[in-house]
């Protein structure tokens, strides 16, 4: 059982000195372009900002290898540190350790829901070979509009590769779902 | 190997690409080094089956039979490229050539991808049928190249594994749909499934670059046990049989293609190569 405040060291590894954290404070302000209700940290996105004596080093980690949204955050980093005074700033990305949907806040789980997607349900877990781990549970989705749990997959893929598409049986809403990752 | 590196050619020799830092770091796994020629060619192996594949799904995008469907192979499309992206943009620090050297200014023989993915679009069910055979061929590559003895392949199978694993999903629960359809829906399933099942062999076979990989590359050989176990149980319910029958000649991981491969790529390179060094 992972605690609340070790799931917050993984999912959002503020930096520990004050200059990176201040610049980290700036960095998170970044949204997502797709859903703009969820900033670079809600999505755990971001993961270390690095000041040093002449130049700050940001490291993000994608979504999905092939995301478009990924240009835009990293451009967009570059551009709020660059305004907020910040010189010599690169950002790199990272593929490892692999992004996960656990990583996402509660915070931004309850921002995506208020929007109109349904947060993701469960934890992350890769199912077939390779030693045997946690077993998926398929959990309902939950409608973001009437919080019925009468709901059912329309599409595994949706208008992102983060999301699905669903419909609520019971309100009759097409909705986005975040799937896990 | 034909794969030549002009060191010596001029770095503008196709028009010069600007390319600034931050594109340059893109895709870079933090601490990462420069691929050794072999893991270079190991690289260019598994992202040209991903580069290939992804231009194939690309052209259903309006022709699906459905929205979902559009919406679905694009996404896939889309998760191929990124691994594309990142396989590429590693096998090129080995000659110093980026992403996008490597896919629009190499020709057919320079390709190293395999038969199956180069196999045409066809009707619905040939391009279900090719992405439940290939999608289960990377899921089981990547789940094992996640303990590759190279960090940077490590970590991009680490990534791509998660998206294969969708992908496989979509695709068995389309060939269980068409094979339990209708007569119509039936029939193309299993014209597909014997259509494509000669170039199977081929994903599994030992090329002698795999000896000298040992840790770092997983032997295709040692994949098909896992890959056989993973689609018989989707078979059986869809009431499908293995196809027997010739083996086609393969020779994808050599440069030697069919000939469907140079008309994809002239396809997918016209507007670099009209328009060198165009951005927007």
């Amino acid at each position: 059982m992972v605690t609340t405040a070790a799931h917050e060291a993984i999912s959002r590894p503020r930096p520990t000195d004050a200059a990176s954290l201040a610049a980290w404070t700036i960095a998170a302000q970044v949204v997502d372009p797709e859903i703009p209700v969820l900033t670079i940290e809600d999505l755990g996105v971001l993961r270390s900002v690095r000041v040093t004596s002449d130049a700050v080093a940001v490291t993000l980690t994608p979504t999905y290898s092939g995301c478009p949204a990924m240009d835009a955050m990293r451009d967009d980093v570059l551009a709020v540190l660059a305004s907020a005074g910040y010189e010599n700033v690169s950002v790199r990305l990272v593929l490892s350790p692999a992004w996960t949907t656990d990583w996402m806040s509660e915070i931004g789980k309850n921002k995506l829901r208020e929007y109109g997607i349904a947060a993701p349900t469960g934890h992350a877990t890769v199912r077939g070979s390779g030693p045997a781990g946690p077993i998926p549970l398929k959990m309902a989705v939950k409608c973001p509009r009437c919080s019925s749990l009468n709901t059912r997959e329309l599409a595994h893929f949706g208008s992102t590769s983060c999301k699905s598409l669903y419909e609520c049986r019971d309100c009759l809403e097409p909705f986005d779902y975040f799937k896990v990752l | 190997m034909s794969e030549q590196i002009k060191a010596d050619a001029p770095a503008d020799d196709h028009g010069h690409v600007a390319v600034d830092v931050t594109t340059l770091d893109a895709e870079l796994i933090e601490g990462a080094s420069h691929a050794t020629p072999d893991i270079a060619e190991y690289a260019l192996w598994l992202g040209d089956d991903s580069l290939v594949l992804a231009q194939q799904l690309g052209a259903w995008i309006s022709r699906a039979p459905e929205l979902e469907e559009d919406v679905a192979l694009g996404n896939v499309a889309l998760d191929l490229i990124g691994h594309a992206r990142s396989l590429l943009h590693y096998a090129g620090t080995a000659s110093n050539r980026t992403e996008d050297d490597l896919a629009y200014w190499r020709t057919e023989p320079d390709f190293r991808s395999l038969h199956i993915v180069e196999q045409p679009n066809g009707d619905f069910a040939h391009t279900i049928a090719r992405q439940f055979i290939v999608s289960h061929y990377l899921f089981e590559l990547y789940s094992r190249l996640r303990a590759s003895a190279d960090e940077t392949l490590a970590a991009i199978a680490a990534k791509a594994v998660k998206e294969v694993d969708y992908h496989r999903d979509h695709s068995t629960q389309w060939v269980l749909r068409l094979a339990q359809g209708t007569d119509e829906s039936r029939r193309r399933m299993i014209t597909a499934l014997s259509d494509l099942w000669p170039y199977v062999e081929e994903i599994f076979r030992d090329d002698p670059l795999i000896d000298r990989l040992e840790g770092i590359a997983v032997r295709p050989s040692s994949l098909l046990a896992a890959f056989d176990a993973a689609i018989a149980p989707v078979l059986a319910e869809a009431e499908l049989e293995v196809p027997r029958g010739f083996i086609a000649s393969g020779g994808g991981r050599t440069g030697k293609h069919s000939e469907h491969l140079a008309f994809l790529l002239a396809e997918m390179q016209v507007l670099t190569r009209a328009h060198p060094g165009a951005s927007w």
